[in-house]
C-alpha cells in the first residue's frame, strides 16, 4: 500500500515504535515471573527482578575463624577473609567481592563502614576491610565457635533451580501436574470423536429438524457453565459418580460439545460436495464416508478444536473445583496454585513463580508449536 | 488405582466405546431392523436413512441435554428451594439476594467488566491488527501478544500479582511509583473502584490477542480495491482506517465484542485468585462461588441471574444463525 501512495512516511517509524512498546507491555509481566522463578528468596527481597542480572547489595553473616586464634594484647585475635567463610563463600564464586559495611548484630548488619575499626563494647573490636580481610579481637578465647559478624556486600547475580526442585518434589505440585494430565488427555480426545460424528450428520445428512438442531447448538454455545454446577454435581452424587475423575471427564466432554460441533460442522460443510457424492454413488455407507473421507480431510479442524479443548481443560479452575474432590491426591495445578500456594506461600514469591511456570509451560509449548491450527480454528468459528 | 492408569483405560474405553457404538448401531440398523433386502428392501433403505442421522447425533444430544439443557431447568428449580434443598421457598433466594449490598456490588462491577473488558480488548485488538499488518516483524509481534491466550487465568493472575505487588523491590508498578516519583508504595488492589480496573487489565491482557487474530483476518479480507480507490482519492491513513476499513469489519467487531462479553460473565478465576472478592471487587461468577457447597439455593439463584443476562445474546446468535442458513 505504501508503494501506491508513493511515500514511506514517518508514520512507519511511529508504527514500529508503538508496536514495540505494546509488545513490551505485553511481555513484561511474564518475563518478570520467569526471571523471579530462578531467584532465591533473598535475591527476590533484595532487588527487583529487572535488576536480576546486575549485582545487588545483600547482607551475609559468618563467624570468626577460631583456628586462627592468636593471643594479643588484651585478648585474642581472629583473622581471615570473609569470602572464605563457609557460610558466605557459596554466594561469591570468584572468592572476592566488595564490602560496603559490617556489623555484629542482625538488626544492624551495616552499622560500621568498611575499613574502620569498630568498638563493639565488652572489649571486642572488629575491622573488615573492603576486600574482606578482617580482624576480630575478643577478650576471651572463643574456643569452639567463633563470634558472629555481619557484612553488607555487593553480591554477583545468582540464579538457581531450587524453586523448581522444591515445587516439583515437595508440596504436591508434581502430583498436581500428573492429575492435570489425567483430566486433560481423555477430555481432549473423547469429545472430539463424539462431536465429529454429530458434525458430519449436521453437515452432510438430510433429516427433518436439522436447522433447528444447529440453531440449538449455537444457542448452547453461550449458556454459562455455572448453571450446570449444582444440578450436575447433585446428579453425579445421586448416581454414585460423586466428585471423581470420571465425573470431571464426563463434565468436560459434555461442555466441549457445542464448540466442537460448531467448529467441525463449519469446516466439514466446506469440504467438496463431489467427493462425498461420488463416494455415495459408489455405494459407500455414511459410516465409511465418515471414517475414510471426512475424518482425514477434517484434520485441520480436529487439530484446532483439540488445541482449544486442551488449553481450556488444562487451564480450567471452575470445573475442577466443583467436580473433583478437594483432597491433595486429586488436586489439579490450577486449584493447587489458587487455593494452596496463594494462601500458604503468599510471601514466597520464588516458589509461586516456579509453580506458575510449571503450570504454564505445557500450554505455551502446545501454543507455540500448533499456533497455526489454533488461528485457523478461531477463524472458522467467527468469520465466514 | 493410579489415576494415570485410570485415565489411559478411560481413553481406551471412551474411544473404543464410541467407535463400537457407531459400528454396532449402524450394523443393527442395516442388518436387523431394516435389512436392505427382501420384499421391502427399498422402503427399508429409506427408513434406515431417516434414522441414521440420529444415531450419529445421539451421544452429543444426550451429553448436551444432560449437561447444558437440563441444568437450566434444574438450576431454576433448585433456586426456589432453601439451603438444604428440602423446603420450597419460592423466590425468597432472589429477594434476599437483591436486597444484599454485596450482590449489588457484584452486579454493578459485572456491568463495568462487561462494558470495559470487551471494549478495550476489541479496540486494542483492532489497533494492533492494523499496526502489525504492514510490519516485517508483524507476525512475531502478533504471536507474542496472542501468547497470554495459552495461560490459565490463575497463571495470569499470579503473573499480575507480581506486577501489582506492594513491595517496591518486587512489583514494577510500585517500583516506578517509589523510584521515579518518590511516592509511598501502595497496594493497588485495595484502592477503591480502581482495583476493579486493575483486575480487568488482567483479562484484557489475556483477551486482546483473541480480538487481534480475528480482526486481523477480517482486515485482510477487505477488498483491496476499496482501499486503493481511497488512496487515489487522496485519503490519509487515518481516514482509510476509520472510513474505509472499520465499516467493512463491523460485523466481525460485533462478533468479537459479544464473544468477549460472554467470557466476562464466566470468568471467576481472576477475582478469586487476586482479591477473593474483597475490597469491593466482587463479580457475579465469583459471588456465586462463595455460595457453592454452602448454600446451593443461593448459588443457583446467582447462576440464573447470569443466564438471564446472556439470554439476549443467545437469542441474537440463534436468529443470526437461522438467517444465515436460509
Amino acid at each position: 500500500m505504501d508503494n501506491i501512495a508513493g511515500k514511506k512516511s514517518s508514520l512507519s517509524i511511529a508504527v514500529n515504535i508503538t508496536v514495540l512498546l505494546l509488545v513490551l507491555i505485553w511481555l513484561i509481566p511474564t518475563v518478570g515471573l520467569f526471571v523471579s522463578s530462578f531467584r532465591d528468596r533473598d535475591a527476590i527481597s533484595a532487588s527487583g527482578w529487572w535488576l536480576a542480572a546486575s549485582s545487588t547489595e545483600q547482607t551475609f553473616r559468618g563467624r570468626g575463624d577460631t583456628e586462627t586464634t592468636t593471643p594479643v594484647d588484651g585478648g585474642f585475635a581472629l583473622t581471615g577473609n570473609v569470602f572464605e567463610d563457609p557460610e558466605i563463600a557459596p554466594s561469591f564464586p570468584d572468592g572476592q567481592g566488595n564490602i560496603a559495611a559490617f556489623g555484629d548484630s542482625g538488626r544492624a548488619p551495616g552499622a560500621y563502614p568498611a575499613g574502620e575499626v569498630a568498638d563493639l563494647g565488652d572489649g571486642e573490636t572488629l575491622i573488615v576491610e573492603r576486600n574482606g580481610d578482617y580482624v576480630f579481637t575478643v577478650p576471651e578465647d572463643p574456643e569452639g565457635s567463633g563470634p558472629r559478624y555481619y557484612i553488607v556486600a555487593e553480591a554477583p547475580p545468582s540464579f538457581t533451580l531450587d524453586n523448581y526442585r522444591t515445587v516439583l518434589t515437595a508440596g504436591g505440585m508434581g502430583q498436581a501436574f500428573v492429575n492435570t494430565l489425567t483430566v486433560t488427555i481423555p477430555t481432549t480426545i473423547i469429545p472430539i470423536l463424539m462431536a465429529a460424528f454429530a458434525a458430519y450428520a449436521l453437515a452432510w445428512m438430510d433429516f427433518a429438524g436439522r436447522t433447528w438442531l444447529i440453531a440449538a447448538i449455537i444457542g448452547l454455545l453461550v449458556v454459562p457453565l455455572q448453571l450446570a454446577l449444582v444440578p450436575m454435581l447433585t446428579l453425579h452424587n445421586q448416581v454414585g459418580i460423586g466428585q471423581s475423575f470420571l465425573g470431571i471427564w464426563l463434565a468436560h466432554s459434555a461442555f466441549g460439545q457445542p464448540l466442537a460441533v460448531y467448529l467441525l460442522r463449519n469446516y466439514m460443510i466446506g469440504l467438496p460436495r463431489d467427493i462425498i457424492e461420488s463416494a455415495r454413488v459408489d455405494g459407500g455407507t455414511d459410516f465409511q464416508i465418515f471414517t475414510k473421507i471426512i475424518l482425514p480431510l477434517s484434520f485441520p479442524a480436529l487439530a484446532a478444536f483439540a488445541i482449544f479443548q486442551f488449553l481450556w481443560t488444562w487451564n480450567d479452575l471452575l470445573i475442577a473445583k466443583v467436580f473433583l474432590p478437594s483432597s491433595d491426591e486429586t488436586k489439579v495445578m490450577t486449584v493447587k496454585i489458587a487455593d494452596d500456594l496463594l494462601g500458604s506461600r503468599g510471601g514466597d514469591w520464588g516458589i509461586l513463580a516456579a509453580a506458575a511456570f510449571v503450570s504454564i509451560t505445557i500450554p505455551l509449548l502446545v501454543f507455540f508449536t500448533l499456533q497455526r491450527y489454533l488461528v485457523r480454528g478461531l477463524l472458522a468459528g467467527s468469520v465466514k | 488405582m493410579n489415576p494415570v492408569f485410570q485415565g489411559l483405560i478411560t481413553i481406551a474405553i471412551g474411544v473404543g466405546g464410541i467407535f463400537l457404538y457407531f459400528i454396532a448401531s449402524n450394523a443393527f440398523l442395516d442388518k436387523v431392523l431394516f435389512p436392505a433386502k427382501g420384499p421391502n428392501a427399498s422402503r427399508n433403505i429409506n427408513r434406515a436413512n431417516t434414522i441414521r442421522p440420529w444415531l450419529f447425533l445421539a451421544p452429543t444430544i444426550i451429553a448436551l441435554s444432560l449437561y447444558l439443557v437440563y441444568p437450566v431447568v434444574g438450576s431454576f428449580i433448585r433456586s426456589l428451594y432453601n439451603r438444604s434443598g428440602n423446603d420450597f421457598i419460592g423466590f425468597a433466594n432472589y429477594t434476599s439476594m437483591f436486597a444484599s449490598s454485596e450482590f449489588r456490588t457484584a452486579f454493578l462491577n459485572n456491568v463495568l467488566w462487561a462494558l470495559v473488558v470487551p471494549s478495550v480488548s476489541t479496540f486494542l485488538g483492532l489497533l494492533i491488527a492494523q499496526l502489525t499488518d504492514k510490519l516485517r516483524w508483524g507476525n512475531i509481534a502478533k504471536s507474542l501478544i496472542f501468547m497470554p491466550m495459552a495461560i490459565s487465568f490463575v497463571g495470569a493472575s499470579l503473573i499480575w500479582k507480581f506486577v501489582y505487588a506492594i513491595d517496591p523491590e518486587l512489583g514494577i508498578i510500585n517500583a516506578i511509583r517509589v523510584n521515579m516519583f518518590g511516592a509511598q508504595p501502595l497496594d493497588v488492589l485495595q484502592v477503591a473502584f480502581w482495583n476493579n480496573i486493575f483486575l480487568m487489565v488482567i483479562l484484557i491482557w489475556v483477551q486482546t490477542g483473541f480480538a487481534m487474530v480475528i480482526l486481523s483476518a477480517a482486515l485482510r479480507g477487505i477488498p483491496e480495491e476499496t482501499i486503493e480507490a481511497a488512496i487515489i482519492d487522496g485519503a490519509n491513513p487515518f481516514q482509510i482506517f476509520f472510513k474505509i476499513q472499520i465499516p467493512q469489519v463491523t460485523n466481525t467487531i460485533i462478533v468479537v465484542f459479544t464473544t468477549t462479553t460472554i467470557l466476562v460473565l464466566k470468568v471467576f478465576d481472576i477475582v478469586y485468585a487476586m482479591t477473593g472478592g474483597n475490597f469491593n471487587t466482587q463479580i457475579l461468577p465469583s459471588y456465586m462461588m462463595q455460595f457453592m457447597f454452602r448454600d446451593d439455593g443461593r448459588a443457583t439463584a446467582v447462576a440464573i441471574v447470569i443466564m438471564l443476562i446472556v439470554t439476549p445474546v443467545m437469542v441474537q446468535n440463534i436468529r443470526q444463525a437461522r438467517a444465515e442458513m436460509r
